[in-house]
């Protein structure tokens, strides 16, 4: 760690009705690894879309490389050497990795309108190469996995010849073995000088591949510290300003209950192979495995969003024939999907009507809805799952991650679903919303709700699941009661190829 | 290695099959109306085909353009009629030379495609909404300017040369296609080359795909958004003086109801309206279904009313039969 790349200093930014910044610092130097944590909203985010001209910060100066400077738009940051990778990539789908990396800068031929499409591709290549990847600079961007993606967009950022990465939950969608990848690449870059900062939610990466951690919170910058002198706990507390006392939750309680219910001999293609299994009355069911092991497919198989080759599955002892979604539901499962901004929430619609959505056949009478019920049953979800929002009306884009999740949560519970298929339930969620979530997972249980969690997440599987199945290529390849769960069996298992 | 290649070849396969798809239709439809009328596939019949897709075609060829932004263009018929008033005012009002009255067309084809594109890049208004609103403009200012009458070229002898002339025919005798042909497709080639080759092709389909990563890239969106709606519209201009050409007057009512038939022939061959992907060769084929399946409806004696009724037909087929095609990739 040698030179300041960056400073930040009283940083200041609003936006209508939010003092997002309160007088910010960050520093970064060259050749480091420097961690942003903070709950969502803490201003991470804005911070560093304000170093990446993204944002127009309101006060406050900005030295990168012992010079003030101003950043007023990307191309300025990409200028300095500055580039920022989203969380929700900036790539353009339709076009080939290597026109994505180039976009903007083509090199042309001859008259300066007409590209040169096969030095386009040569230099990425060249690229690709020094990075170790295996990508075809041909292949369209849409066709290729996340990680892949995730990879393409470093190259971009390389090709810039960027001296600051600053990369957001880059590990969110990646399986153990890409993270390896990334991290590899990031202490390459680490080596070469470059400076990197990292926001996370992952506390255990953090952990590893980070020099020191900077904790921001409510707008606020809260203190600087090396990685290494710090442990999770104090991190937490600096992060929420509160104690998080985290235990393990796990029961075996329902070890003996009946069984709500059973799934036979499913089967579609490659993505679900003979897959069998009980759920119990009162149970966290775990779905462990890598990603693409095939257990999102089989949670919408069996809540009729994708149709199935061929199996059974019997609800409450009854068999059931679930062609389509309603047909789910009306047996009383709920899915709350992967992806909740795209699949589970009416972003542009308020708190109520996301709530009630489900239901709203039981609260009109004739086509006509019921407002007063709507309203009352709206707030007693806001209020029992603690959904922090200025209320009903308020556009559910507008909620943080957590709260959005509490939404699709009461959806559900309105429908008085009596099983739930949580599909990575707190994914891109803060630690404090996060253990609110798992609180209330428990006390669903506890109500006697059978619950699946899906979770790429080990340390959230071996906390949470009664029982723990693991996938792996679209088979079952083991079932660990929460006594045998660890971590080691848990893997060997989800690499356990049949 | 082997998965680069198959990667390739996978992308290769789906686009070449849609295209097969839409040229085998062609075909069918030509050998189907073929059997069925002996006039068909007569040379004067086949010449008087492809003269009538010319200006369909290239008024296509141009809003193929501005659809892969993801955006539309309903002004595209009226435009085509503005510009061919402006050149009939500037050469048979002010009596100005030819080049004159064709470079003022284009010009006045442009300048509305600026002014669509500037109103939908900086005014932030939806396309259909901003076009919708272009397309009234321009049908009232043809009908102003002209006086609501026709205006004839009879003065300008060579007007008329542009279109149904044949420098193909004056050079190799024996092969008199008319020059609206030859226009039509250097223009396509033209286009397809733009498409594929140059930093507004590139732009274009980025913009398209994905136009908050191309912003966020650095690009100058807006100003490309523009280019494109003027392209489109200097498109609308050849399209305009071709039309007049042919009828040797400019007709002040004529006009609307082109754009649809233009976006149908994008359609059908394959471009999204979503945006992001489509080709110049796509839009050509489509155009010539639908000129060949109303010429031969036409020679069938099928009555007008009905053509359009299997026309619009046609359209709701091709599309999603390319739409299955697409989910399936």
């Amino acid at each position: 760690m040698s030179d300041v790349l960056v400073l930040m200093e009283g940083i200041d930014k609003t936006f209508p009705g939010v003092h997002a910044l309160k007088q910010c610092r960050f520093e970064l130097c060259s050749g480091e690894v420097h961690a942003l944590l903070g709950e969502n909203g803490a201003g991470k985010s804005t911070l560093m879309k304000i170093l990446s001209g993204v944002y127009s910060k309101d006060a406050g100066r900005i030295v990168y490389k012992g010079k003030e400077v101003e950043i007023p738009n990307t191309k300025a940051a990409q200028d300095l050497g500055i580039s920022i990778i989203f969380q929700e990539f900036n790539l353009i789908p339709h076009l080939t990795v290597a026109q994505n990396i180039y976009i903007g800068r083509e090199p042309r031929r001859g008259v300066r309108f007409i590209l040169n499409e096969k030095e386009i591709n040569e230099k990425t290549q060249k690229l690709l190469d020094m990075m170790n990847l295996d990508i075809d600079p041909r292949a369209k961007v849409s066709e290729l996995s996340v990680a892949k993606q995730q990879m393409v967009e470093i190259a971009k950022a390389l090709s810039l010849n960027s001296e600051v990465l600053i990369m957001d939950e880059p590990t969110a969608a990646l399986t153990d073995s890409e993270i390896d990848e990334l991290f590899r690449i990031i202490r390459d870059l680490r080596k070469k000088g470059v400076g990197i900062i990292y926001i996370s939610h992952r506390l255990e990466e953090i952990g590893i591949i980070s020099d020191r951690i900077t904790v921001m919170r409510d707008g606020e910058y809260i203190d600087t510290v090396p990685a290494k002198d710090v442990t999770t706990d104090q991190i937490i507390k600096m992060m929420v300003g509160r104690e998080i006392y985290v235990t393990s939750e796990a029961t075996d309680e329902s070890a003996n209950n009946e069984v709500v219910l059973e799934v036979k001999n499913l089967n579609r293609g490659k993505a679900i192979r003979d897959v069998s299994f009980k759920l119990r009355k009162g149970e966290i069911l775990g779905f462990a495995g890598l990603m693409g092991a095939g257990r999102t497919e089989v949670a919408r198989a069996i809540f009729g969003a994708d149709p199935i080759d061929s199996g059974e599955v019997f609800v409450n002892g009854t068999k059931v024939n679930i062609k389509q979604p309603i047909d789910a539901v009306k047996n009383g499962i709920g899915y709350l999907s992967e992806d909740r901004k795209q699949f589970g929430l009416m972003l542009d619609l308020n708190v109520e009507l996301n709530t009630v959505i489900a239901s709203l056949k039981n609260y009109s009478k004739l086509g006509w809805i019921d407002e007063n019920k709507t309203r009352k049953d709206a707030n007693k979800w806001v209020e029992a799952l603690k959904i922090k929002t200025p209320g009903l009306e308020q556009r559910v884009k507008n909620l943080s991650g957590g709260n959005q999740q509490k939404v699709v949560i009461g959806k559900w519970l309105t429908r008085d679903c009596n099983i739930l298929i949580f599909d990575e339930p707190t994914r891109g969620i803060d630690v404090g919303a996060k253990s609110e979530i798992y609180k209330l997972m428990n006390k669903l249980a506890a109500e006697g709700k059978a619950i699946i969690m899906i979770s790429s997440e080990l340390p959230e599987i071996l906390r949470m699941s009664h029982r723990v199945i693991v996938m792996c290529e679209g088979r079952i390849t083991g079932e660990l009661s929460y006594k045998e769960a660890t971590q080691e069996r848990i893997m060997e298992y989800a690499t356990r190829r049949l | 290695m082997g998965n680069k290649g198959a990667k390739g070849r996978s992308l290769i396969r789906s686009d070449a099959t849609q295209k097969l798809l839409a040229f085998g239709s062609l075909i069918v439809l030509i050998i189907v109306f073929s059997l069925a009328s002996p006039n068909f596939f007569k040379f004067s019949n086949i010449v008087s085909i492809v003269l009538s897709t010319a200006v369909n075609g290239v008024l296509a060829v141009g809003v193929t353009f501005v659809i892969i932004t993801g955006g539309i263009d309903l002004s595209i018929g009226t435009t085509m009629t503005f510009a061919s008033v402006i050149a009939g005012v500037l050469i048979s009002f002010w009596k100005a030379p030819v080049l004159v009255g064709v470079l003022g067309g284009l010009a006045a084809g442009a300048l509305v495609g600026m002014i669509s594109g500037s109103v939908i890049a900086k005014m932030k208004l939806p396309p259909f909404i901003a076009t919708l609103g272009m397309m009234m403009i321009t049908k009232g200012l043809s009908l102003v300017i002209s006086g609501t009458k026709p205006i004839y070229f009879n003065d300008a002898k060579a007007y008329s040369r542009i279109a149904m002339g044949s420098v193909l025919g004056d050079i190799l005798p024996g092969f008199n296609i008319p020059n609206a042909v030859v226009i039509f497709l250097l223009m396509s080639v033209l286009a397809s080359l733009i498409l594929t080759k140059t930093s507004l092709g590139r732009y274009n389909f980025a913009l398209g795909s994905n136009e908050e990563a191309t912003r966020l890239s650095g690009i100058n969106v807006d100003k490309w958004k523009i280019a494109i709606y003027a392209l489109s519209g200097l498109f609308c201009g050849i399209a305009g003086i071709l039309m007049s050409s042919r009828l040797n007057s400019a007709q002040p009512a004529l006009g609307q109801g082109y754009e649809l038939e233009a976006i149908a022939a994008v359609v059908i061959g394959g471009t999204s309206l979503n945006g992001g992907e489509g080709t110049i060769l796509g839009t050509v084929i489509g155009a010539f279904i639908m000129s060949v399946l109303t010429n031969g409806l036409r020679i069938l004696s099928v009555k007008q009313e009905w053509q359009t009724v299997v026309i619009g037909i046609v359209v709701i087929f091709a599309v999603y039969a390319d739409l299955l095609r697409r989910r399936n990739k």
